[in-house]
């Protein structure tokens, strides 16, 4: 196709529209540069982290390359002992050398002391040969699996971490392995989060489905209030949000004690409701259910009653008619409210601190501590990384079968 | 069961109120006939979806009762009446194919699988949709989902069928087609039918009998050429056809007949005797454009009076002429194009008149 002056008539098409294309370029730019710097560069960031290896590699560069040329097999020849030296003596002339007996303690129990202690008479050690002598310094070094170990880890990139968040590790011949049942922690974690979360899910949409009903079925001045009072908890701090639950879920607490009042339990068996998982998910679904209705209302508000009623002409009951005809319209809104309250909730991180206990906890607040207490970024990093994929995942089968456009928010 | 066959469905003196204040429906009585199929035909906002909508049970009536098949069904549910209904909307269900649509009425209703398919699939042929049982509703253009909800309504073998406007989104031609099939379906199928619209040609086309609506009362009752030929008062006469309106005074009654003085000029026109107060009261005369005549002869036509023409309007089989008479510069005339007439001009004055019979003196 072309123009009236013989121009094809996409090419004229695209210069008429590049204006407007700038100029829309140009409004959303400040968002994006916003974006990038604050959300996916760290993000990014944090992926890597996961991934990374830096220490053995960037600080023991000389084992690192010495050890390419071994195979693995017996303990490695004279250079490769002359090159730990070096290394070692570098390194802790510089203070670095505590980072790799940190990573490397990771991955074995033990190697910590093994690398300071032997950094230590490193810095004495005049000439060689230093492979007896550093394996009297410490037995380790005339074991192959530490060397193993250490050739495995000069890599720049590692899967340790990731294999750590998996509850797998290698193993002394560098396979992967699982660790025994009882070492397990994040792998029960993750399935707790994935539970707590679907439970989450179930009660938003089992509270939420009838009060959009409502909204979307009541004339609009009852409907109004009821939408302000919806929207209420998102003007309320989180914090104030939940340590209300906490006043009123807690065992000398309002709940607590009007059942004692009632005489429904006596004052020994007060219950347990917070600091708990029935706290998390209480305080949860309260805090994330404004997420449930807004996409079911804004896909009730479509379905017009002449369908409901259609079906009751045609002679279903009310519950039939309610099941096999409005029900089905509204699924694209379940999903979607699904699909946001679970991919909010496994991120959920501040709820489950403040009224979790030790049982509430959930993959965030792991993640959190090896971020503030442990200081094992990498691991953070790797736990972060699988907790995206599952988000993502998540939200390609959603998009595969209900589609991300029927998303809207009133 | 069963009433009388003359009175299947029944609305005895129903009100409706929606909001405690005014009545939408204000006095509503009529007997519809089994097989009869009865239009309720007015403006916007007249109340007849709100009947339709009682006999259909998802509107209560206030006061009054509503028989059907000899029973007062005010107590009995939607789901339990048995009444095929079609929506303006047709409301077809969109995550249901066609066939499960027309399948549904069946399945609530417990039938047997070998059942259900045989009904859906001659209720399918019945519209003419044979092979477009899988397709989705959206799938469909707006004649085919009409037919759809017209199959839906009537798979079920429902003794009454309702329709509320269920043409109104359809264009002019494809609106006429389905009119004359619903119109054989309810031949062929012999079902009662309630039909709403507030499109006058529709009603007549289709309607054994028409009630036509005005704020909540039914102003008349009848047949489509009684309400053409015959209309009780002025609402029907100018709803329905179109009609030219002269206003005046009674000045005396005849018999069946009355004379009436023009207002805006001083003629005395003779007129039957329809729906007028007393001697001295003002009345509203209607005269079809077709009933009248040009130059007529004084001894066939006593009523006679001057016209100035003011528009004229070729129309191929007719011409439609705009004239003023008697102060009213709305009265149309309908001149037939034959190679006699000399043809009319703007401006001129001529003569015109029209039977007694043809002028029905109608309320003011
Ligand atoms: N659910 C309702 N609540 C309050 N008032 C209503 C309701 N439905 C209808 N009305 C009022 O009742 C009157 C009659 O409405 P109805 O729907 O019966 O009119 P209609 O004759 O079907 O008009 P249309 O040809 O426009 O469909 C209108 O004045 C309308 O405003
Ligand atoms: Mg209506």
């Amino acid at each position: 196709m072309t123009t009236a002056d013989g121009k094809p008539l996409k090419v004229s098409l695209r210069r008429a529209l590049r204006r407007q294309r700038i100029w829309a370029f140009l409004l959303v730019a400040p968002l994006l540069l916003f974006i990038l710097v604050t959300f996916i560069v760290p993000v990014f960031n944090m992926a890597l982290r996961g991934i990374e290896n830096p220490q053995v590699h960037d600080i023991m560069p000389q084992t690192t390359s010495a050890l390419k040329a071994w195979d693995g097999e017996g303990l490695p020849a004279e250079p490769v002992y002359a090159a730990l030296v070096a290394d070692l003596q570098a390194g802790y002339k510089s203070k670095e050398i505590g980072k790799v007996a940190t990573r490397l303690n990771y991955e074995k129990v033990g190697m910590r002391s093994v690398i300071m202690s032997s950094a230590r008479h490193a810095k004495r050690m005049k000439d060689g040969p230093y492979k007896e002598a550093m394996i009297h310094v410490n037995r380790a070094w005339g074991d192959p699996a530490t060397w193993r170990l250490i050739k495995r880890e000069s890599a720049p990139y590692t899967f340790s971490y990731l294999l750590a968040a998996l509850d797998a590790h290698y193993d002394d011949n560098g396979d992967i392995a699982m660790l025994p049942q009882d070492r397990r922690i994040y792998v029960p974690l993750f399935i707790r989060t994935l539970l707590m979360s679907a439970t989450v899910t179930l009660f938003c949409i089992l509270l939420g489905y009838p009060v959009a009903y409502l909204l979307a079925n009541l004339p609009l001045k009852i409907s109004n209030l009821l939408m302000i009072m919806v929207l209420l908890p998102f003007w309320t701090s989180l914090l104030v949000r939940t340590t209300t639950w906490i006043v009123l879920l807690q065992s000398q607490g309002v709940l607590n004690d009007l059942m004692v009042w009632l005489h429904v339990i006596d004052d020994q068996g007060r219950i347990q409701m917070i600091f708990n998982k029935t706290g998390t998910l209480v305080a949860m679904t309260h805090i994330l259910l404004p997420f449930m209705i807004l996409p079911l209302y804004s896909v009730m508000k479509t379905v017009p009653p002449s369908y409901l009623r259609a079906a009751r002409s045609l002679g279903a009951n009310p519950l039939v008619a309610f099941w096999r005809v409005y029900v089905p319209q509204t699924v694209s809104g379940i999903g979607a409210g699904s699909l946001l309250v679970f991919i909010l909730s496994i991120g959920y991180y501040i709820t489950p601190a403040l009224v979790g206990g030790q049982s509430g906890q959930m993959i965030s607040n792991m993640i959190a501590y090896h971020m503030q207490e442990s200081l094992n970024w990498g691991l953070a990093g790797a736990l972060g990384l699988l907790l995206l994929v599952i988000v993502l995942v998540l939200y390609s089968v959603y998009n595969k079968f209900i589609g991300i456009d029927k998303i809207k928010m009133g | 069961m069963g009433g009388n066959p003359d009175q299947f469905v029944r609305f005895l003196n129903v009100q409706k109120s929606y909001d405690g204040e005014t009545l939408v429906v204000k006095n509503f009585n009529v007997d519809i006939a089994a097989g009869e199929f009865l239009t309720m035909l007015g403006p916007s906002g007249s109340g007849k979806t709100t009947c339709l909508m009682m006999l259909a049970g998802f509107e209560a009536a206030t006061h009054g009762d509503i028989i059907l098949d000899g029973q007062s069904i005010n107590n009995v549910a939607p789901h339990k009446r048995d009444i095929g209904m079609v929506f303006q909307n047709y409301a077809l269900f969109p995550h249901m194919t066609v066939a499960e649509n027309l399948a549904f009425p069946l399945k609530v209703r417990k039938m047997s699988k070998s059942e259900i398919d045989r009904k859906v699939k001659r209720a399918l042929e019945m519209v003419q949709l044979g092979h477009f049982g899988s397709r989705r509703p959206a799938q469909l253009s707006g004649g085919q989902q009409q037919r759809v909800a017209v199959a839906r309504a009537l798979v079920f073998e429902p003794k009454l069928v309702l329709m509320d406007e269920p043409l109104g989104a359809l264009d002019k031609n494809l609106r006429e087609e389905m009119q004359y099939e619903i119109k054989h379906i309810h031949e062929d199928l012999g079902v009662t039918m309630v039909y709403v619209t507030h499109d006058q040609s529709e009603a007549l086309t289709m309607s054994d009998r028409i009630a036509v609506f005005e704020d909540g009362i039914v102003q008349q009752l009848a047949t489509p050429d009684q309400l053409y030929e015959k209309p009780e008062n002025a609402f029907v006469a100018g709803f329905i056809g179109e009609n030219n309106r002269l206003h005046g005074q009674l000045k005396s009654v005849e018999g069946d007949t009355c004379s009436v003085a023009l207002e805006g000029s001083d003629g005395i026109v003779k007129a039957l005797k329809v729906n007028v107060d007393g001697v001295g009261g003002r009345t509203t005369l209607s005269i079809r454009p077709e009933r009248v005549v040009l130059d007529p002869d004084s001894d066939q036509y006593p009523n006679r009076c001057q016209a100035r023409v003011e528009e004229l309007i070729y129309l191929g089989d007719h011409i439609r002429a705009r004239m003023t008479v008697s102060g009213n510069s709305n009265f149309i005339t309908k001149v037939p194009n034959t190679q006699r007439h000399t043809p009319l001009k703007r401006g001129e004055v001529v003569n015109i008149g029209w039977a007694t019979e043809d002028c029905r003196a109608l309320d003011a």
